[in-house]
C-alpha cells in the first residue's frame, strides 16, 4: 500500500471549501484513496462527511493511502492539493 | 371597490426592517414531520426510494447552487456534495437492511452523523445543522412533499414563515422577494439582520400570519409592523406607488445626518469586514462606528497571528482615510465560543465569561489585538478608535483604556451593554472617552429576555421604554462631560426611532449601510426640539407598542 503524509496547509483547516476540493479532487481519482489522522481509522476520502469528520485543523498531519495501479499518482496529486492554503487561493480569487 | 381603511384583515408585528411593499404571499414550506415507521417488505425498493430521495436532493441543492454566488454557491456546493456522500449512503443501506423504512433510515443515518460533527463543537459543530436542513429535504424527498426551503412562485413575493435560520435565506433574491413576514422572532432574530441588510421591509413577531393562504395579496408596513392580509388590488397598487414615491425621496437624499435645524448627528456603519462596504454608497458617511473583528477569529483552532490581523485592520481604514473606524475589540466568549480560548462550558452563557471578560485569564488575546489595531492605525490616515465589548464597571473600563493607550492608541471606548455600565455612564466617562450603546445586549439584559427567545419578543423590542432611560442617562452623562455617546445596536437602523434617540441625546448612530437613507430622510425632517419632545412620549408610554405609537402617530 503507497501512502503520503502531510500537513494541512489551508488557515481553516480541512473544513468548508478547501475540504470540498480536496473531497472532489479525491472522487476524481481512479483509485480509492483513504485519509487517516495519525493512526486513526483510514475513511474514504471522497466522502465529504468523513473527511469533516476527522476534524483536521491547520498543521494538523493527514495520511493519505491507496493501493493498486495509479495510487501512487493519485496520492501524490492530493498531497499536493492539501499543502496549498487553499482559502488564500480562495480570497485571490473574491 | 374594497374600502382602502378597512382591509379585510389586519395583523400586527414588530417593524424591523422600514419601507412599504404589496404582494401576493409564499410560505416558506417547513421541514415535513416524520410519520410513524412502517414494516419494510421489500428491501430493495425501500433501498432504491432513499436512494432516489438523496439524489433529489443532491440535484435541488446543486441547482440552488449554480443559481447562487460567491458564499452562498460555495455552501451549497458543499451541501450537494454531503447529500451524494457514499458515506451516508452506505449507513442508509444498513439501516434498511435492519428493517427501516426511507424515511426513517434517512433519518437515523443523518442524526448520527449529525452527533458526530456536534462532538467536534467549534465550525464543525455548526454544520450539524447544515446536516439537518439536508434531511429535511431528504426527508420530504422520500414522502413525495415539496422541498422544504424558499418558495419560488415564479413571481415577486412577500416572503413568510415561521422563522428564518441563515441557511433558510442563502440564496434569497432581494429582486423577487418584496418583504419578510414572520410568525415569531424578534428584533434581534436574524430576519430582522437579514432585512436590513437587503434593505427589504420587515415584520417580525407577526401572529397569525402563517395562517394566510398562499396567493393572498397582503400590504407591509415594515415601520408600524401592520400587514394588512387580502387587500385588493387597488390598495396593493397605492402601496406600491407610495414606496416608489418613498424609495424615490430616500435615493434623493444626501450629504451628512442632521435634524431639520442643523444640529448634527454622526451617521455611521456597521461592518463585519472591508468585503461589507462594496457597493455601499457612504455619501454622508462618517465612517465605521461598529468594526466587528470576530471574522478574524472564527473557524479556526488557533487565534490569528499579529501580522494577518494588522492586514485585515489596514484594509478597513484605508477605506476612511478622512473618517473614524471604531474597532470593537474581540467579542467572543461563552456565548460564541472559539476553541483556541479554551473556555468551560457555562450554565448560563450570556452571563458568563465573554466579549472583555475573556481578558481576565487570557489577556494575551486582547493584547495582540490591541496592538495589531494600534501598528494598522499608525499607517492609516482615518482616526482610529477602541472599544471594548461587555463592560460592567468604571475599573474595566479604566484597565482596557490603559491597555489602549500603552499601545499608543488615543481615543479609547467602551461599549454599553450592561445596565450597570449605563447606571454608571458617568463614572465611565470620566475614564473612557466615549461610550457606544449596544442595544441587543442592553435589551437582552434590562428585560432579563433572551436575545434568542422569540416568544419574549416584545420585551427585546428597543422602543422599550426602559432602555430609552437607560441610553438616555449615558447619553445625559456624555452631554455633560462634552464625550461622544453612540448608538450602534439594530436600534439604531430604525428610522422612527432615530428622532428620538437624538431627542435623548446621542450623537452617533451606527447601523448597516443599507439604513443610512431611511434614517437620514427622518432626521431631517425633525427639529431638535421636536426630536426631545418625541423622547419625551416615548419615555412615557408604558410599554414598547405604546411608545411606537406615541411617536408615529406625533411624527411627519
Amino acid at each position: 500500500m503507497s501512502t503520503r503524509t502531510v500537513a494541512i496547509a489551508s488557515s481553516t483547516g480541512l473544513h468548508a471549501r478547501p475540504a470540498a476540493l480536496f473531497v472532489k479532487a479525491a472522487a476524481d481519482q481512479d483509485v480509492p484513496v483513504r485519509i487517516r489522522v495519525g493512526d486513526g481509522p483510514a475513511v474514504p476520502a471522497a466522502s465529504m462527511l468523513a473527511v469533516l469528520s476527522l476534524g483536521a485543523g491547520h498543521g494538523t498531519e493527514v495520511t493519505l493511502e491507496a493501493d493498486g495501479p495509479g495510487a501512487d499518482a493519485a496520492l501524490d496529486s492530493l498531497a499536493a492539493l492539501l499543502a496549498r492554503d487553499l482559502d488564500a487561493e480562495e480570497a485571490a480569487d473574491a | 371597490m374594497p374600502d382602502l381603511d378597512a382591509p379585510p384583515r389586519v395583523l400586527h408585528g414588530i417593524g424591523v426592517g422600514p419601507g412599504l411593499a404589496a404582494g401576493p404571499v409564499a410560505r416558506m414550506a417547513s421541514p415535513p414531520a416524520l410519520p410513524d415507521p412502517r414494516p419494510v417488505t421489500d428491501p430493495d425498493g425501500e433501498l432504491a426510494d432513499a436512494v432516489r430521495a438523496l439524489e433529489a436532493t443532491e440535484a435541488d441543492l446543486r441547482a440552488r447552487a449554480d443559481a447562487a454566488t460567491g458564499e452562498a454557491r460555495d455552501i451549497l456546493s458543499a451541501q450537494a456534495m454531503i447529500a451524494a456522500d457514499p458515506t451516508l449512503r452506505e449507513g442508509v443501506a444498513e439501516r434498511v437492511r435492519s428493517g427501516d423504512d426511507a424515511p426513517h433510515a434517512l433519518r437515523t443515518t443523518f442524526d448520527r452523523h449529525r452527533e458526530i460533527l456536534a462532538a467536534l463543537g467549534g465550525y464543525l459543530g455548526e454544520r450539524a445543522a447544515d446536516l439537518d436542513d439536508i434531511a429535511h429535504r431528504a426527508i420530504a424527498a422520500a414522502l413525495g412533499r415539496p422541498m422544504p426551503g424558499l418558495p419560488a412562485p415564479g413571481h415577486p413575493f412577500v416572503l413568510i414563515a415561521d422563522d428564518l435560520a441563515p441557511a433558510d435565506t442563502v440564496g434569497l433574491d432581494p429582486e423577487t422577494v418584496l418583504a419578510l413576514v414572520t410568525e415569531r422572532g424578534g428584533p434581534t432574530s436574524h430576519t430582522a439582520i437579514l432585512a436590513r441588510a437587503l434593505g427589504l421591509p420587515a415584520v417580525v413577531g407577526c401572529a397569525g400570519i402563517l395562517d394566510v393562504p398562499d396567493g393572498t395579496l397582503v400590504t407591509v408596513d415594515g415601520t408600524s409592523g401592520r400587514v394588512g392580509a387580502g387587500v385588493g388590488e387597488e390598495e396593493a397598487a397605492a402601496v406600491r406607488a407610495r414606496a416608489a414615491d418613498e424609495r424615490s425621496r430616500l435615493a434623493a437624499g444626501r450629504g451628512p445626518g442632521r435634524t431639520a435645524d442643523g444640529h448634527s448627528v454622526d451617521l455611521m456603519v456597521n461592518i463585519g469586514s472591508a468585503a461589507d462596504l462594496r457597493g455601499v454608497d457612504l455619501d454622508g458617511v462618517t465612517g465605521v462606528g461598529l468594526f466587528r473583528t470576530e471574522f478574524l477569529f472564527l473557524d479556526r483552532k488557533d487565534a490569528p497571528g499579529l501580522d494577518e490581523q494588522v492586514a485585515a485592520y489596514a484594509e478597513v481604514f484605508s477605506l476612511f482615510p478622512e473618517g473614524t473606524v471604531v474597532v470593537r475589540t474581540l467579542d467572543a466568549g461563552a456565548d460564541k465560543p472559539l476553541p483556541f480560548l479554551g473556555l468551560p462550558e457555562e450554565p448560563n452563557p450570556a452571563l458568563g465569561v465573554r466579549g472583555l471578560r475573556v481578558a481576565r485569564d487570557r489577556p494575551h488575546i486582547l493584547e495582540t489585538q490591541l496592538e495589531a489595531i494600534a501598528r494598522a492605525a499608525e499607517r492609516a490616515t482615518a482616526d482610529v478608535w477602541v472599544m471594548a465589548p461587555m463592560v460592567s464597571t468604571p475599573v474595566e473600563a479604566e484597565d482596557f483604556v490603559a491597555r489602549a493607550r500603552a499601545y499608543g492608541l488615543h481615543t479609547a471606548g467602551v461599549m454599553v451593554e450592561v445596565p450597570a455600565a449605563a447606571l454608571r455612564a458617568e463614572r465611565l466617562l470620566e475614564v473612557a472617552d466615549f461610550l457606544s450603546i449596544g442595544t441587543n445586549d442592553l435589551s437582552q439584559y434590562t428585560l432579563a429576555a433572551d436575545r434568542q427567545s422569540g416568544a419574549l419578543a416584545d420585551l427585546l423590542d428597543p422602543w422599550q421604554p426602559a432602555l430609552l432611560q437607560l441610553i438616555g442617562a449615558c447619553a445625559a452623562a456624555g452631554g455633560r462631560g462634552g464625550r461622544p455617546v453612540g448608538v450602534c445596536g439594530e436600534a439604531a437602523a430604525d428610522p422612527a426611532l432615530a428622532p428620538v434617540l437624538v431627542g435623548l441625546g446621542v450623537t452617533k448612530l451606527s447601523m448597516s449601510p443599507r439604513s443610512v437613507p431611511a434614517v437620514r430622510a427622518r432626521l431631517a425632517a425633525h427639529e431638535r426640539a421636536e426630536c426631545e419632545e418625541l423622547a419625551r412620549l416615548a419615555l412615557d408610554a408604558a410599554d414598547a407598542a405604546a411608545a411606537r405609537a406615541a411617536v408615529l402617530s406625533a411624527g411627519p
